[in-house]
């Protein structure tokens, strides 16, 4: 494992000494951020070799707007909200469905069968599932709502925040910010998704896309297969995670979210309004669209809490570079949600920050 | 939250399982694995087996996340 370990870290060094210039790499999922982290990765990298933290993680992601549909369908007396631990303390308008739990009807669910469960078990309640997530967990949103159709389980309906990775990646090569020189892709994303799926920004957009699992050994190894690609000059697409990532990803789980899905313009916290990024559930199962039940139309909110995660989420600034960072924004007292998120970059920051300087 | 948990299918019926991974258990659905068999190492997300995986990558995977689960209880100490 050492001689692993050290021939990616000589790979780097090489390649990032070749290039002579500052490179920005960024990881684009959460769960790699805590690894990174965790590890101690940063600190045995060049110095011109930059990780960014990306908008790979779901809770960050979601629009202060969705959590404001949330509590305000949660003020509704018939209504059960059932919800991803992850989401309960992110805060809105008007606090967060933690704040809320006291006086509405809030369930910490583990999958969308458990929603689905609970609405069985509770027929004179609409139950309503905040589905949130990339490509990984939404394939369990479309099962629930298959089942939801076929059982005719009426007092079920979700309210869908998925959001598909590319689009956001691309988004981010093509407007907000040049600076970023390749990306390291999510793992469990793209065992659903595949990593042929990021073939378009390696071909038309000319960054490195490697995939890699959460062990260190993986991440350090797609770091290197960045910079040897990045000096070399030549981008490809890789994946070092081949045990469970195809090129193709699991075509099962992908006709299942296309048949209960379809991509539309969404919003996602600082970085605005993305072409076709978010999925809508398609009008066969209108009927279980909480946006159309509780004739809810999504319009952006404006932040005023002076929280900078949207800079954060594009990788322009390091989380200590925002103005609350440790001073009101704390892992204790988090003002927004990268620092609410146990896989936000800011919370990654503050944690490790207390043991090493990243 | 992405993360997905590699575990044991240990029993199976149709597209229902249960599963074990470090000695927890808990139910399982295979709609999106539908080949899997009984005794399969499998990655859950969100109640959902999304892809097979071997034994080795598994063992990998517990590892880490019982080291990133001790982490999160010393940081909860140190945070109070
Ligand atoms: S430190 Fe807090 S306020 Fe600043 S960007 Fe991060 S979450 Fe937002």
């Amino acid at each position: 494992m050492l001689d692993r370990i050290n021939k990616a870290q000589n790979m780097i060094e090489t390649a990032c000494k070749k290039l002579g210039k500052q490179i920005n790499i960024m990881e684009v999922c959460g769960t790699h951020t805590v690894s990174i982290f965790r590890n101690g990765i940063r600190t045995i990298l060049p110095d011109n070799l930059k990780l960014l933290s990306g908008p790979g993680c779901p809770v960050c992601v979601t629009d202060q707007s969705y959590i404001d549909n949330v509590l305000q369908i949660a003020d509704n007396k018939d209504c059960l909200i059932a919800t991803y631990g992850d989401m309960i303390r992110v805060p809105g308008k008007g606090g967060s469905l933690e704040t809320k739990q006291t006086t509405a009807n809030v369930k910490i669910v583990l999958s969308s069968e458990d929603a689905l469960q609970l609405a069985k078990d509770n027929p004179d309640k609409t139950v309503v599932f905040i589905a949130v997530g990339f490509e990984t967990t939404t394939p369990a949103t479309a099962v629930a709502i298959k089942e939801a159709h076929a059982d005719s389980v009426d007092n079920f309906c979700v309210l869908s925040g998925h959001k598909l990775v590319v689009p956001a990646m691309k988004a981010l090569v093509s407007t907000k910010n040049d600076h970023i020189d390749a990306f390291l892709c999510p793992g469990h994303v793209s065992v659903i998704i595949g990593y042929n799926s990021y073939k378009e920004i390696v071909e038309d957009y000319g960054r490195p896309c490697v995939v890699a699992g959460f062990e260190p050994i993986q991440i350090i190894e797609g770091l290197a297969e960045i910079c040897r690609q990045l000096a070399d000059g030549k981008t490809k697409l890789e994946s070092v995670y081949s045990a469970v990532v195809t090129a193709e990803g699991n075509t099962i789980a992908q006709k299942i979210i296309e048949e209960c899905f379809e991509p539309a313009d969404g919003y996602w916290r600082g970085l605005g309004e993305i072409e076709k990024s978010t999925l809508k559930i398609k009008d066969k199962y209108s009927k279980f669209d909480a946006l159309k039940r509780f004739d809810i139309t999504e319009t952006p909110v404006e932040d005023t809490s002076g929280c900078q995660c949207g800079e954060v989420l594009c990788g322009l600034i390091d989380p200590p570079q925002c103005k609350l960072f440790g001073k009101t924004c704390t892992i204790n007292t988090p003002i927004g949600p990268c620092m609410v998120s146990s896989e936000g970059a800011c919370a990654a920051w503050y944690k490790y920050s207390l043991k090493e300087k990243p | 939250m992405c993360l997905a948990i590699p575990a044991r299918i240990v029993e199976l019926e149709g597209d229902k399982a249960v599963v074990d991974a470090m000695g927890n258990r808990w139910k399982a659905k295979t709609t999106l694995l539908p080949e899997v068999k009984l005794g399969d190492l499998v990655l859950i997300h969100a109640g959902f087996a999304i892809s097979t995986i071997d034994e080795e990558e598994a063992k990998k995977t517990w590892q880490l996340i019982a080291e990133i689960n001790d982490f999160n209880e010393t940081q909860n100490k140190i945070s109070g």
